[in-house]
């Protein structure tokens, strides 16, 4: 398909704005640009066009079954889009008078309330934009805390070796020094190792539960208990929440500060990549260091983002919570663990659960036997997906599990898509053995074939040039 | 209401199937005294209809401006139709980030458009697919240009205070020192930068035109940075853009800036858009996502997400940094509106900002007691002194017009090309006439 700047013909364009009426000003020569951007130049409809043929290129939960492990790629209500959209929420100037914005105010006050609930939080923010920087936010809370009691020998953060690539990336760019513990072999924290490296020396411990295997932590109370008593404090990674929202609450496992990814467990779109929105929630005793904005708030806090953060996705996550409430909320959640375990039931006839026992609401397959005697790798079966029209499960993720794929079904896939999802994995797992050939070469139907990843990296063409 | 499909006999079909027979079963590795024993303390489930009334309700809660001449960071432009019904198609809208090449050529050839656009305005060579806003691209960027020796990081006290104290609590998480280059007159004082530049000083940040709407002398602040060893970052208007030369021409390494102008309404601030390019030398230092253009197995021209090895998910506690989601609906968002308005519409929204912006200024200022607090050419903002301050910004209220933001010495007011002539002479009336009370 053609870029857009290809289609561009000089002269063409949209009409849009009315001649001025009043008197031009002309910028000061040595500030004026000499060349103009070379920005498409198109009518109405060629744009309308070139981006519906791109829509038309990409696959979001509307199209299908998308069981991307650690997404929570679950279906995304249309009402949220219609009260995001409305104009008494998106013609609101962030640094409006406080009388002017009192139902910007009740939108975040209500989406709090909700949330500190739901997780046993008694302090809530929205400023962070995107899950990692609600890590950045949260572990930010643990330095400011051991600095103000003095405690600054506290350089250290743990972080399970099954953790998200984000969790060490935040806590070095927090200024801590990362030190990874083994997981058991039942995928979850070794006790011993966790025990070995706890110290005066430990800030905090970084930690997803249900973990990225997909499996509950059962010894999570003495985990926290550990941490607590070394004086250090614990930072829970809510990418999992989905599992257990409503059933159990991370404030009674023993943390003090957690983030949600309002674009995962709330419903809110992913967007290709985001806007996300995050709320950071913390123990009282850490309401005083959570972040705000200096125009809107003052001085004295640290602050993560310009404004208030991604309020627009705030008001979905709300719409979404209402419209769950109180029963339907640990009801989502019951159902994320009930999809996920039937799907790897129906399955596991054929590729192997990495655990073989009850899961939460996600599950890793380990493809590594069925790889030395096919030659089919993980890659290869993500690939053939395609060809169905599934979305790949996450691959090569957790970094434990060897050709690993990773299942997230969601709450919101029925009966029949789990059976069908099930059937295609168990036909691939046949064709594996009689034709590698087909699924080395996969996918054949889909947009493109694989393509050159590495050609892409070593001589990098990053942006369009004229010819 | 939970959106679940699946019935009540389906469900207890396939706890049958897993052997089990209740939802509890499923969470035995929680330990019981851990389980929630009591429903949650909220509002029961409610209908769509129910809710849209609630939502609604609070909507309307809050003060309809019909004329915004309130900028500092949030500005209100015309936003085409086209930049809106795009951006809400389903599929660009719930997709994930575009892994899987195979299945997402729109969304990753529609983010490499979006960089060629950036570079386009900027001059650079390589933008990334974006950061969360302004304010997180300039301490992004800040973190980019630290290398070992280099550690302290200055930025101008002209620009936005929340970009300021946003790259204060980067620095403070990374351990690095932050420095405040003075302002003199709104802008920045150069030789009070001259004077803090040193072999320590990674990087400088300006903002152009900066906080008070004041285009700073750029190019020769960019000299003394340069002179120094350090690297300069710049953050820009991307609408003034339209118009203004590039940070390229002006010097700079780094360019970042917020890009909601760019089609994004104003939304109580967020989500926005903090778009990010540099020169090729520093590609590989470039935190976020970054599309690449390859070829695919039958040798067709295909978009892939690229030059990952800088990225957490590869690099875990070694990477450019944290950032994984990031604003890729608000990118194509941008990248729409670019499209529409062209080359030359771009260029009509900054001439038209900039002219009613001067208008607006030269009929206040017509008024006794309101004056210029500042010297120089600006772009679409400005200070005046404002007596009875709280009197007349009511009075606008009263009329639907938000009045520009009280900053230190007087009020920061902004225009652009959506208000119309009769607005701005509207709310100069309305000045007037509290004043000669």
């Amino acid at each position: 398909m053609k870029l857009i700047f290809e289609k561009s013909v000089p002269g063409r364009r949209c009409a849009i704005l009315p001649d001025c009426d009043v008197e031009q000003v002309s910028l000061p020569e040595e500030l004026r640009r000499e060349t103009a951007p070379a920005l498409p130049e198109l009518s109405e409809v060629d744009l309308s066009r070139h981006y519906t043929q791109l829509n038309q290129r990409v696959h979001g939960v509307n199209c299908g079954f998308y069981p991307l492990g650690s997404c929570t790629m679950k279906y995304n209500p249309r009402i949220d889009e219609d009260m995001a959209a409305l104009p008494g929420f998106t013609g609101v100037h962030p640094l409006a008078p406080a009388h002017a914005v009192e139902g910007c105010r009740e939108v975040l006050d209500t989406a709090a309330a909700y949330l500190r609930e739901i997780t046993g939080m008694d302090g809530m923010t929205f400023q962070p934009a995107a899950g990692a920087h609600g890590e950045f936010t949260g572990v930010l809370l643990i330095k400011q805390y051991h600095r103000s009691r003095g405690d600054l020998g506290r350089k250290k953060i743990i972080v399970p070796d099954s953790a998200h690539g984000t969790n060490p990336a935040t806590a070095a760019m927090c200024g801590f020094e990362v030190v990874n513990i083994p997981s058991g072999p039942d995928g979850c924290v070794d006790l011993e190792a966790l025990k070995a490296v706890l110290g005066e020396d430990t800030a905090g411990l970084m930690l997803t539960n249900p973990n990225t295997v997909g499996l509950f932590d059962p010894n999570i109370l003495e985990i926290t208990r550990l941490v607590h008593e070394a004086g250090g404090l614990c930072y829970y990674d809510g990418a999992n929440l989905n599992a257990v929202m409503g059933v159990v609450r991370p404030g009674d496992m023993g943390f003090d500060c957690i983030h949600m990814n309002l674009h995962k467990t709330f419903a809110t779109p992913h967007g290709g990549g985001g806007p996300g929105a995050c709320a950071v929630g913390c123990k009282a005793f850490l309401k005083p260091f959570l972040p705000a904005s200096r125009l809107m708030d003052g001085e004295g806090h640290i602050q993560v983002r310009s404004f208030a953060g991604n309020f627009l996705v705030v008001v979905r996550a709300l719409t979404y919570l209402m419209t769950l409430g109180r029963e339907g909320i640990p009801e989502a959640a019951e159902n994320a663990v009930l999809n996920a375990n039937y799907l790897m039931h129906q399955i596991k006839g054929s590729f192997s659960p990495a655990f073989d026992r009850i899961c939460m609401h996600e599950f890793v397959l380990n493809l590594s036997g069925y790889k030395k005697e096919t030659g089919v790798s993980a890659l290869d079966v993500a690939k053939s997906l395609i060809d169905y029209g599934m979305h790949p499960p996450t691959m090569y993720f957790p970094m434990i599990v060897h050709e690993a794929l990773m299942l997230e079904p969601t709450e919101t896939e029925s009966k029949e898509t789990l059976d069908w999802a099930a059937q295609v994995f168990r036909q691939l797992y046949e064709l594996g053995k009689t034709d590698p050939e087909a699924m080395h070469a996969a996918p054949h139907h889909a947009q493109i074939g694989r393509p050159d990843e590495v050609r892409a990296a070593r001589t990098p063409v990053v942006r369009w040039t004229k010819p | 209401m939970s959106y679940v499909p699946s019935t009540p006999a389906e469900r207890q079909q396939m706890l049958r199937a897993l052997g089990l027979r209740d939802f509890r079963e499923l969470y035995r590795d929680v330990p019981e005294e851990m389980l929630l024993d009591r429903e949650l303390d909220l509002p029961k489930g409610q209908s769509e209809l129910e809710v849209s009334r609630r939502m609604t309700q609070m909507a309307e809660k809050n003060t309809r401006f019909t004329t915004i001449l309130r900028g500092a960071g949030a500005y209100d432009h015309y936003i085409p139709a086209l930049v809106k019904s795009i951006p809400a198609k389903e599929e660009f809208l719930t997709a994930y980030t575009p892994y899987q090449a195979e299945m997402s050529q729109g969304v990753l050839q529609s983010i490499f458009e979006y960089q060629t656009m950036i570079c386009e305005l900027t001059g650079m060579d390589v933008s990334n697919a974006s950061v969360y806003d302004g304010a997180t691209a300039a301490a992004e960027a800040a973190a980019m240009c630290r290398d070992r020796k280099r550690r302290v990081t200055l930025i101008s006290g002209a620009a936005h205070p929340d970009v300021i104290n946003t790259v204060r609590t980067y620095c403070f998480g990374s351990g690095d020192e932050l420095r405040i280059v003075p302002v003199k007159d709104g802008k920045t004082d150069p030789e009070a930068l001259k004077a803090m530049l040193g072999p320590e000083v990674a990087s400088f940040y300006v903002q152009q035109p900066n906080f008070f709407g004041l285009f700073e002398d750029a190019r020769a602040l960019g000299e003394a940075v340069h002179a120094a060893g350090a690297l300069y970052v710049m953050g820009v208007n991307p609408i003034a853009l339209g118009l203004m030369k590039t940070p390229r021409d002006f010097g700079a390494d780094v360019a970042v800036g917020e890009g909601q102008p760019l089609g994004l309404p104003l939304g109580f601030g967020g989500p926005y858009l903090g778009f990010m390019a540099t020169t090729q030398k520093n590609m590989r230092k470039l935190p976020g996502r970054i599309v690449g253009e390859t070829v695919d197995s039958k040798g067709e021209r295909c978009y892939v997400l690229s030059l990952q090895a800088r990225e957490q998910h590869i690099r875990r506690e070694k990477a450019s940094s944290n950032i994984c989601s990031n604003e890729a609906l608000c990118a194509l968002t941008a990248a729409v509106y670019l499209s529409v308005m062209g080359p030359q519409g771009l260029r009509q929204a900054a001439e038209q900002s900039m002219a009613k912006a001067h208008y607006l200024q030269k009929a206040l200022c017509a008024i006794d007691g309101v004056e210029l607090v500042y010297p120089g050419a600006f772009f679409h903002e400005f200070v005046t002194t404002l007596p009875r301050q709280e009197e007349v910004l009511a009075a606008l209220e009263q009329a639907g017009i938000l009045g520009g933001l009280p900053v230190e010495g007087g009020v920061l007011w902004c225009a652009t090309e959506k208000q119309s002539r009769t607005e701005l002479d509207k709310a100069v009336a309305i000045v007037k006439e509290v004043l000669a009370q």
